[in-house]
């Protein structure tokens, strides 16, 4: 079975046929290059995404910081990844990269912050 | 009057590199004017992915994305930040003013760059007819309320416009809970890129309605629904198509358009429906020593874009500066 697929891996945006043979692609084509065969073997067997979002915080200059997985997430646990992020409050300065939860949902993935914030400043 | 060498307007990405670039390439009295308090421009409020994947090689998100160069511009003390700064004013030979806290400056700038973005077309610039309810936001509005804010302004949105903060928007509001009712799109094909439309619509099941357009806005004090049509090839109704989405929030995302209202000021050649400096080169204005880069220059899909343009306008202000 042939399936189109676009790739989102980068802006050109590249349409893909994979080749599905009992649940496994044997074959890319249209990819302009490898990270598009990469996609989608991944979106065809275990389809994921990186989760961005924002975490509220308290006595911090942001409001909001905003966040995201450091690895690709099973599409499947957006949702629940959501709502696990809804209950979280920062409250310590952050740099970028730091850690805000560690093995996140208990899939081996960090939530980290993409901004940084400080203490706010009176 | 003080007068500085090189003063940039604006600390988005286009500002930051245009400073950057101009100190590699001696410049040395740099003031960066930005009226916020932070710097990052409006890659602050863009937390989704896909930044730098061209400039960096690496996928990063928009606050990432403007960190890296933030750090830079830190590390440079010839570049004199002066932030919660409103440039007001400017002229023809180059002089500004601004608030800042504590009062109003005027200078004077040898060389200037302009790197004020853009800002989103409104739902005024297209016509809708209806009532003007409550819930009715640009949809770059509607990612700083969520994203910088905390809020979440609507429970049933339809986004009107494909553009990529219209799309990013879709799955943003679907992640935070909301229900994402349509994407209407008058064209035949999106205005964003494709990646946005799978990773962002697609996945989420989203309706997508293209070569279709909002009749009417419906609602008295909170929007309550709005009229759909299909069109043909000249953008008229189609008889008999005409169907309603409910819904309590109607996003606008039908593009951007720069912001230069401080260049027609100083009276520089603007085009007139674009809003674009008209130049022989690009960065260029009409007035000798005044540079524009970034989203004021033109829209750019891409803030990798963004850099490297602006990194030439840092560079082209230095070599007018050498011969002055
Ligand atoms: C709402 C929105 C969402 C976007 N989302 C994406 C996206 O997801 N991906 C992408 O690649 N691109 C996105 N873009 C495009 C993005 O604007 C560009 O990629 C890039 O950020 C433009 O950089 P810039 O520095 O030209 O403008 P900006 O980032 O807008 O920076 C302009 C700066 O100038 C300051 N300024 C303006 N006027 C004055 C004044 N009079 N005095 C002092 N300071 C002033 C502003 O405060 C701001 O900090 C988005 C644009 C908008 C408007
Ligand atoms: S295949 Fe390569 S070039 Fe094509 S969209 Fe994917 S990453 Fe980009």
């Amino acid at each position: 079975m042939i399936k189109q697929l676009t790739c989102i891996e980068c802006p050109v945006g590249c349409s893909l046929a994979a080749d599905i043979e009992n649940c496994r692609v044997v074959k890319v084509s249209g990819n302009k290059c490898p990270r598009g065969e990469a996609y989608a073997v991944s979106e065809i067997e275990n389809p994921v995404r990186v989760l961005t979002s924002a975490v509220l915080s308290r006595g911090l200059d942001l409001k909001m910081v905003p966040a995201r997985t450091d690895k690709p997430i099973p599409k499947a646990k957006l949702y629940e990844a959501m709502e696990a992020l809804k209950k979280i409050c920062v409250t310590q300065p952050l740099a970028a990269g730091d850690v805000i939860v560690p093995d996140f949902l208990g899939i081996g993935v960090d939530l980290i912050a993409t901004r940084e914030a400080g203490q706010v400043k009176i | 009057m003080i007068e500085r060498d090189l003063v940039i307007v604006g600390a988005g990405p286009a500002g930051m590199a245009a400073a950057l670039s101009a100190y590699e390439h001696g410049v040395r009295d740099i003031l960066l004017l930005e009226r916020d308090q932070y710097l990052g421009g409006i890659l602050n409020q863009c937390v989704h992915t896909g930044f730098g994947l061209d400039y960096f090689k690496e996928v990063l998100t928009g606050p990432e994305y403007a960190g890296r160069f933030i750090k830079k511009i830190r590390a440079v003390k010839d570049i004199e930040l002066s932030l919660r700064s409103f440039v007001v004013s400017l002229t023809k030979d180059k002089v500004l003013t601004y608030l800042k806290p504590g009062g109003l400056v005027q200078i004077k700038a040898g060389a200037l760059i302009m790197a004020t973005g853009a800002r989103e077309k409104t739902r005024e610039m297209i016509p809708i007819a209806g009532t003007r309810p409550a819930g009715i936001f640009s949809a770059g509005l509607a990612q700083k309320l969520i994203n910088i804010e905390g809020l979440l302004p609507g429970r049933e949105v339809v986004i009107v416009g494909s553009g990529d903060i219209g799309l990013i928007m879709a799955r943003r509001f679907t992640l935070e809970g909301a229900k994402v009712k349509g994407v209407v799109e008058i064209q035949k094909e999106t205005r964003g890129l494709t990646r946005n439309v799978v990773q962002c619509v697609e996945d989420f099941d989203i309706p997508f309605y293209l070569k279709h357009k909002i009749t009417r806005i419906y609602g008295r004090d909170r929007v309550e629904k709005v009229g759909v049509a299909q069109v043909d090839e000249n953008f008229n109704e189609i008889a008999g198509s005409r169907f309603d989405i409910t819904c309590d929030t109607v996003l606008i995302s039908v593009g951007l358009i720069p912001e230069n209202e401080l260049l027609e000021m100083a009276g520089v050649e603007l085009d007139k429906k674009t809003n674009v400096p008209i130049a022989k080169e690009v960065n260029k204005t009409s007035i000798d020593g005044v540079f524009v880069c970034g989203n004021a220059c033109k829209i750019y899909d891409l803030a990798d874009s963004v850099t490297r343009d602006s990194e030439l306008a840092g560079r082209m202000a230095a070599e007018y500066i050498k011969k002055q």
